[in-house]
Formats: structure tokens, sequence, C-alpha cells
């Protein structure tokens, strides 16, 4: 990335975001943090600006408005050259399973509202003729298991959505991006004991992502096991795959 | 959990939380007896353990303001060195002192007041940190400096976490033209020829001797001594002047698993000390160092301390006073080396006058560290060297102490009544910050 650019992050409280901006912020790059808790923002902001000569703004921007946040980018003084979207909550599987509402929070803030939003910049990318989104979904997307399929079906939405942007935006000058992490020590996986070897720093991720974006990647695993195993995990028949415990 | 320090002896089931908030701390206080906040995990031996709770304070990682004309910097706690040096370096900035590995978090440098190849000139990290905030066992958040809260202050640097949960802190980087040191490589027949080139390094701001641990009689403590000072850009050769500011590297190479532990013996050990040295010696001579292979060699291989097998190592580090470091190194040396058993790595450096911290390791002399594999005879020699150490008016350093005795810490330590004065007024009654270190030591 050249320090003359300006990027965008949708969720930047969140672990992830913040290991991403922070890279970004060592690159030189201008940041917009955007994130739900603008009280929250600030310190990131402050953080922020003691890492880049860049100029750092905080913008509110709630996945779960009814317009899907899209009104963020009315408020931005310039169109970013990079959106990265790091929007996404794990939820409980068996509170999403009995109760309608919570799977739709969950639906709406890992789907919804991050496509709307990723939909809307690509239209302004589109139109100006360059640019790179970055979404960052997740394995959970690539098969939906008993465990998590509330959350991973939203993000195999997600999936879905930015491989189609991808490839109605080829050739335009936009890219696109879609990273799908593992497991990640976040604020998400809290408490949960989590294998060593396939879980990733927050910063690993953010390495995956700003890596993807300065070399055009499209789709990219953080970690070479995870592709492996999600080959594995897709290529079992059905049959087979309704009897695993995974 | 099943949590150690780097050393991985001890290892103890710890409760863990991870601090995401300063306010959540008062409630943590509320529900747990006693608490200690652990940093990056660095600290060999039980210090960043509690069973009770051990707090992760890796999340509290947010620089809060950065003066580009004076290089203070204020973070908090969590804040990692490493991400430090990818900010600051390429901006022309580094810390004034830095220990051994990057990836230690501020909080953990005050806690253990680290040291770095430079106390002879510039002392301990805690000299250089201009305030820090607190959070005491009384819930509130208290602003320490030379001036306000200064017993708590000198407490706490070096303190180990016994004074409560340090917050944030402010210090002062320093500006370099370029990422590089002049690094000058000089091989040592003996002790004496080692000490006295310490003496006559003062003109350059960094020293450390390796020494061949398993060289004894007239060959005992000869090394390999390594000085080192900040090139200037234009000292630079061109394939590095194209990037002056480059930032270390992440680890290319990581020990995988548990090694086995016959792989580090006798054999082994001797093999490895014999090669080093002859390799640096000829090899000597000046050339330009990156500050990453300078300061932190060991960086580049993530997880080394497998290499010690399942049972993990323990690294005795001592500091002996300057009238007595000569006799007692010696005596040291030998006592390793009679054992046979031998230290893979033997690391000498000098020290300058010590700090403000109470509890901070060093003092004027010499520091001694020897890392050996836990087997059955390693505690039974660990306190033979403690012995030598405390005849000689040493003390050991807390932060890589696995298993020192009670009594030889309160003597090594003489300002531990002051200290915990402090303490016990900072917690009005019960110690709440506590580890398995302080409750093995009954500091």
């Amino acid at each position: 990335m050249k320090n003359t650019e300006t990027a965008l992050i949708i969720g930047a409280t969140s672990d992830i975001g913040r290991a991403i901006a922070r890279r970004l912020a060592r690159d030189g790059c201008a940041l917009q943090l955007a994130a739900r808790h603008t009280e929250d923002l600030a310190g990131e902001v402050q953080d922020m600006r003691a890492r880049t000569a860049g100029a750092v703004t905080a913008h509110r921007c709630d996945v779960l408005d009814a317009d899907g946040g899209v009104s963020l980018l009315d408020a931005l003084e310039v169109l970013p050259d990079v959106a990265v979207c790091v929007v996404g909550l794990a939820g409980d599987q068996r509170a999403a399973q009995a109760d309608g509402a919570v799977a739709q929070r969950v639906m709406r803030t890992n789907y919804v509202g991050p496509a709307l939003l990723m939909g809307a910049l690509a239209e302004r990318f589109e139109h100006r003729g360059r640019g790179v989104l970055a979404g960052v979904s997740s394995v959970a997307g690539d098969r939906g298991r008993a465990s998590n399929y509330v959350y991973g079906s939203a993000k195999a939405g997600f999936s879905a959505f930015l491989s189609g942007l991808r490839n109605r935006l080829a050739g335009s000058g936009v890219h696109v991006v879609t990273v799908k992490p593992g497991y990640v020590r976040t604020r998400m996986t809290d408490g949960l004991d989590l294998p060593p070897r396939l879980t990733a720093e927050p910063d690993d991720v953010a390495r995956a992502v700003v890596i993807a974006i300065r070399r055009r990647r499209d789709v990219v695993y953080v970690g070479p096991l995870w592709r492996v195993i999600m080959l594995v995990v897709r290529a079992l028949p059905e049959r087979v795959f309704k009897r695993t415990r995974l | 959990m099943e949590l150690s320090g780097w050393g991985r002896h001890p290892v103890l089931d710890c409760r863990v939380a991870r601090l995401r908030r300063c306010e959540e701390l008062g409630d943590l206080l509320a529900r747990n007896r006693t608490l200690i906040a652990r940093g990056n995990g660095r600290s060999y031996g039980d210090a960043a353990l509690n069973p009770g709770l051990t707090l992760s304070m890796l999340a509290m990682d947010r620089l809060q303001a950065f003066d580009p004309d004076t290089g203070r910097l204020t973070c908090q706690a969590g804040v990692r060195l490493s991400d430090i040096l990818a900010t600051f370096v390429p901006r022309g900035w580094f810390p004034p002192v830095v220990p051994g590995t990057e990836h230690v978090t501020v909080g953990g440098m005050i806690a253990a007041d680290v040291h770095g190849k430079n106390h002879h000139r510039d002392g301990s990290f805690g000299a250089h940190v201009e305030s820090l905030t607190l959070a005491t066992a009384d819930g509130e958040t208290r602003r320490c400096s030379r001036s306000d809260n200064a017993d708590l202050f000198r407490a706490t640097l070096g303190g180990m976490g016994l004074t409560g949960v340090i917050l944030s802190a402010s210090l002062r980087l320093r500006p370099v033209d370029s990422a590089f040191l002049l690094a000058e490589t000089v091989a040592t027949r003996d002790l004496d020829d080692t000490m006295a080139l310490f003496e006559a390094s003062g003109d350059r701001p960094y020293g450390v001797a390796w020494i061949d641990g398993l060289a004894r009689g007239a060959r005992l403590g000869r090394s390999l001594v390594t000085r080192g000072a900040w090139l200037p850009r234009s000292s630079l050769p061109a394939r590095l002047a194209a990037s002056p500011l480059r930032v270390a590297s992440p680890a290319k190479l990581a020990v995988p698993v548990d090694a086995p532990s016959v792989l580090l013996n006798r054999t082994s050990i001797r093999l490895f000390n014999a090669l080093r040295y002859g390799r640096g010696r000829v090899r000597g001579g000046e050339r330009p160092v990156h500050y990453g292979s300078f300061f932190f060699p060991l960086d580049r291989i993530a997880a080394w301390n497998r290499l010690y097998g399942r049972r993990g190592f323990v690294q005795y580090q001592c500091v002996l006073p300057k009238a007595e470091s000569r006799r007692g190194v010696a005596a040291l040396l030998e006592c390793v080396a009679a054992e046979g058993q031998g230290a893979f790595l033997t690391v000498l450096k000098r020290f300058g006058p010590a700090g403000e911290g109470m509890m901070s390791f060093p003092l004027e002399g010499h520091t001694l560290a020897l890392d050996f594999p836990m087997r059955s005879g390693t505690l039974a020699l660990l306190n033979r060297l403690d012995g030598i150490s405390h005849a000689h008016g040493g003390r050991v350093y807390l932060a890589k102490d696995a298993c020192c005795a009670p009594e030889r810490v309160r003597q090594g330590y003489p300002r531990l009544e002051e200290f915990n004065a402090i303490r016990t007024e900072a917690a009005r009654g019960a110690h709440r910050f506590a580890s398995a270190l302080s409750g093995r030591l009954a500091l």
C-alpha cells in the first residue's frame, strides 16, 4: 500500500480490525475507522494517531441499522482507496437454534449488513474505476456444521456475495478479496479451549489481509493448514459428513 | 489452563482472564483473593503465574500518544516491544533499553526492570520510564512518577507486578539514524582478558560476552565479546543503505515440537560451544549488523524453548558486586565446568550502578546467565551456584528464577522490607497482587 492511500476499516474496534488498522498505519495510510460504539473508537483513534502521520477519522456505523450501515459512506469526506469489512458476531448456536431473534441478529450482523455495505462501496469504487474491497468471512462458511451453522450460513452468504462481486467487477479496476480465517484468538473466542496449532493471532489475520490486498489475491485462508482442512471437509460426502461431530 | 514461564518449569494450572478494559479490574479484585498480571509470558520461572487468577494484559495494547519532537511515547502496558519497534524504527526511533527478546510487553519490562547490553551506560529500562499508571488493591488508579507517589513508583520498577497492575506508562524513545549497528567480535583468552576488555569498551554503548562454558583451567572464561554502536546512515554499505530503517523480519524457523531431552547432552553442548568459539575467533572483526540480530538473536527461532524438551529449562542469572565479581564469576564457572553438565549458553555482562527500583536486579558489577536443561541434578547444581553467588555478595534475577531459596532472596534484596511496607500500604492491608514466585519466596 502506498502511503498516500486512504483505508476504511469497518469493525475497527474488533481485535482483527485493530490489527489491520495497525499494519496499515505502519505503511503510512490515512485511516477511516468505523464501528458501532463511537466511545470505544476514541481509544483506537488515539492509538492510530500515535502510529501514523496520515489522517485518522472516526465514524459511527452499525450494520444492524435498517440500511445496513450504508449511510456511513455519505459521512466520509473522501472515498477510500481500500475498504475492509471485519464485522462479525459468533453468537451462541444453541440460543440461535431456540430463538429466532438471536439467529436473526447473527445473520444480519454477519451477512445482511456487511453485504449491503460491500455492495454500496463496490458501486462507488466501480464508478471511480478503482479500489480494493476486502471482506473477512470465515472457514465456518465453507460447510454448515451442527456446532455453528447459523453463524456459518451467514458467513457462507457473505463469501458467496463477495465471490459474485469479484466476478462482476473483474476487469473494472476494482478488486475483491475474501479472507477466511479459522480459529482466531479474539474477544469472540475468549474462554474457548482452542487447538494451539490451528489458532491464529489477530495479527496473523491482519498480515494475510494486507498481503492479499497488495497482491490482489482472490480468496485467502489464514494459515496453510486451513485450506487443506476445508478441502477435506468440503469433499466429504453428505452421507458421511452428517454423522461427523466437527 | 496449564501455564508456565518461558523456561517451561514449573507448569501450573492457572485460571486465566484477559483484561480488556481498566474498569473490569475492580470486579476482578472483588471476586479474587489474589491475582497477578501477565504480559507475554517471557519471564522464565513462576513470576507471572497465579493459580487463582493470572490476568493477561495482552489485549491492553494501545498506544496513547507519541510526541515526534521529544520521542515521548505513552502506551498501555500490554503493548509489545515488537510493536513499538515495527512502528517506530521506520520513523527513526528506538527504545533506550531493550532486553534479549522483542516479545515482551512494556508492563513486563517495567515489572522486571529489564536491562540490556548497555546497562553500564544507560541503566535499566525503568530509568527511562517517566511515569506510569498503576491500579492498586483499593480499586484506585494512581499516577506514579519521580514526583507523584514516588515511593510506589520506585517499588513498581522491578516490583514483579506485586504492587498492582501496571496499566500504562510514558517513556522516551531515542533517535536513531539507521536500524544497524557496527558490531565487533573479539575472542578473549580467559576471564581476566574478558573483564579487561569490558573495562576498555566503555566508549561503546553495547557489550556482551558469550563464554565458552566448558573451557577450564587457564582458559576458564574465554569468551567472544561483542561490542556495538549505532551506525549513522552515511556509514552503511550500499546494499543496506537502500532501506536504512528496515524492521526485523519475523522468525523464519520454528521448533515445531518438544525436542527429545537427550538432544542437549554433554557432547552436543561441548560441540556447540567449541564450534561457536572457533567460528567467532575466525570471523571476528567489525561488521554492520541489523538490530534484530544484534539484540534478539534467539528471536529468529520461534519457540526455541522447546529445544530443551518437555521438562523445560532454567536460566540461572545472578549479579555480583564489582569488588567480588572476578573471583565470584570464576568460582561459578568452575563449579559448572566441574559438574560436567555444562550450560548451553553462558553470558556475561557488565552492569553500571544500581537504579531506583527497590527490587530491581542490577547493581554495579557483573551479571552471569547460564541456561540448564531441567534434569534430576539441576536443582542441586543451582543451589550450589546460589551458595557461591551469595558468598560473593550477589543476588539472583527474579524474572529468571524458578527455585531460589527464600532466605537467599531476602539477603540479596536488602530493600525488601521497605518494598513490602509500601506494598502493604498501597493494598490497605492484605497483599492482593501475588504470584507463584512471591508465594514461594514468601515476599
